[in-house]
């Protein structure tokens, strides 16, 4: 009985301090843990200069610019700054306006991030077109409303 | 005092023994019937997504074995940590015979999830914190059945084995809390249970199903492993030698 | 549904991934209860023979 409760013990407390130590590491490292960088990081220029690293964001609707030579200009942007991105290349079949994007490359000198790889970052929202569209519709409905409701006063 | 004395009885692997063989029987029943309604409700009942088209079908097999694949190894650490305090073989041996199939889950999530983000982000892999961690999983998964495999004394195997699963236990909520602390290209949870699921009810409803499907299977076949683990380690034990499919 | 079963197959243009996916899932869920019932006849053989063993040591 008393090896038993000796054992738990040491159990115990072996486990406190694996979940302290964890903790400390997970503290320490914070946000390097982060794939990628918002573009309010890029403004405030805490991103590494002349280094690779990854830009995530949305696709700023209307941005997107399909120049010569396969090469697409779009704006990511976190609604607090944007960041032009110029990219070569296949696009994922997410790859829309407003969707979330992933983009790693480098800062060019013309303040324009040049992307060699684009991921598309899709939201933890499924439902069917039906739906989609219905909410889309209930959405425009509603904002129409209110502006009916406003006209009045 | 009789619930004490019914628990006691079962930790030993005689009595067991028999009663894996019935729940075996059970849960492989439920889970043949709860794959079949699941696999229907996926590909004819589930609406196609707005966004992902077909494609997306794949959450059905993708978010119950990662779910499962955390979830056996807590269960694992659990029986691990029990063996480890009470000394009960028993224990012990369950955590063995879950190993397989929670490395099993564990490669099915990292496969259909590959086969998902190519089509769908652009990349089989990257390096993100989720997509990791949960890598990460899998080699805990064969590591602990190495460091079982390695060690001929089958106690201090059993020791070894289940400090290594209480060390890893760490990973757990770092896989499930990693789209929530870090940025990551993986999207947040669908199904979480304080904010309710962000899909609609139909296809939440098959996923849970395809859940409770892989759940009876894992069930299933941890508990007839279980019973050749249980036989493997009492060859040499009476009860072993007068069993009816032992005589025969 | 309304397709047929050519459509159902090709998955809206995913059906390497849908079936890469399902099939590698279906073949590792029919394999793995294969081996387990080998190692319980792998199990039940050994110890069968061990009874035999012991059993001919006594008389």
């Amino acid at each position: 009985m008393k090896a038993r409760h000796k054992r738990l013990g040491f159990l115990l407390v072996g486990l406190v301090v694996l979940g302290a130590a964890s903790w400390l590491v997970f503290n320490a490292l914070g946000n390097n843990l982060s794939y990628f960088f918002s573009p309010t990081e890029v403004a405030e220029n805490k991103v590494p200069a002349d280094h690779v690293f990854r830009l995530g964001g949305l696709v700023q609707p209307g941005s997107v610019e399909r120049g010569e030579q396969l090469t697409v200009h779009f704006d990511v942007t976190d609604n607090a700054h944007t960041v032009r991105v110029a990219y070569t290349g296949i696009l994922p079949d997410l790859f829309k306006e407003g969707q979330g994007v992933i983009a790693q490359g480098r800062m060019g000198s013309d303040g324009v991030f040049v992307a060699d790889e684009v991921l598309a970052k899709h939201d933890e929202n499924y439902m069917s077109p039906e739906v989609a569209d219905a909410l889309e519709k209930g959405h425009q409905k509603g904002i129409e409303n209110m502006a009916k409701e406003n006209k009045p006063l | 005092m009789s619930g004490r004395l019914s628990f006691y009885r079962f930790s030993s692997p005689a009595a067991f023994y028999p009663l894996a063989g019935a729940i075996g029987k059970v849960s492989a029943l439920i889970a043949v019937v709860l794959l079949a309604i699941g696999l229907y409700m996926s590909f004819f009942v589930a609406p196609t997504d707005y966004k992902q088209g077909e494609g997306y079908r794949i959450i059905f097999i993708h978010v119950p074995s990662a779910w499962m694949s955390m979830f056996i190894y807590l269960v694992m650490a659990f029986w691990a940590g029990i063996g480890l305090v009470f000394n009960t073989r028993l224990s012990s041996m369950m955590a063995q015979a879950l190993a397989p199939t929670g490395a099993i889950m564990t490669f099915i999530a990292l496969w259909t999830g590959a086969f998902w983000g190519k089509p769908m982000w652009g990349a089989w892999w990257v390096w993100d914190a989720r997509l990791t961690s949960e890598l990460i999983l899998f080699f805990l998964y064969i590591g602990f059945i190495a460091l079982q495999g390695s060690i001929d004394d089958t106690r201090r195997a059993d020791r070894a084995g289940a400090v290594l699963l209480l060390v890893g236990v760490v990973n757990i909520p770092i896989i499930y809390f990693s789209v929530k602390w870090w940025n990551t290209l993986h999207q947040g949870a669908t199904v979480s249970v304080t904010e309710g699921s962000s899909m609609s009810t139909i296809m939440l409803q098959a996923m849970l199903i395809m859940t409770f499907a892989f759940w009876a299977y894992s069930v299933a076949v941890a508990m007839y492993r279980v019973r050749s683990i249980i036989l493997e380690r009492e060859k040499d034990t009476r009860w072993v030698s007068e069993l009816p499919e032992v005589r025969r | 549904m309304k397709g047929g079963v050519s459509e159902f197959f090709a998955m809206g243009g995913y059906a390497l991934y849908v079936w890469g996916s399902f099939g590698a899932t279906a073949l590792l869920m029919i394999a793995e209860p294969l081996l387990v019932r080998q190692r319980r006849k792998a199990a039940l053989q050994r110890i069968s023979r061990l009874v035999r063993i012991k059993s001919e040591q006594q008389s």
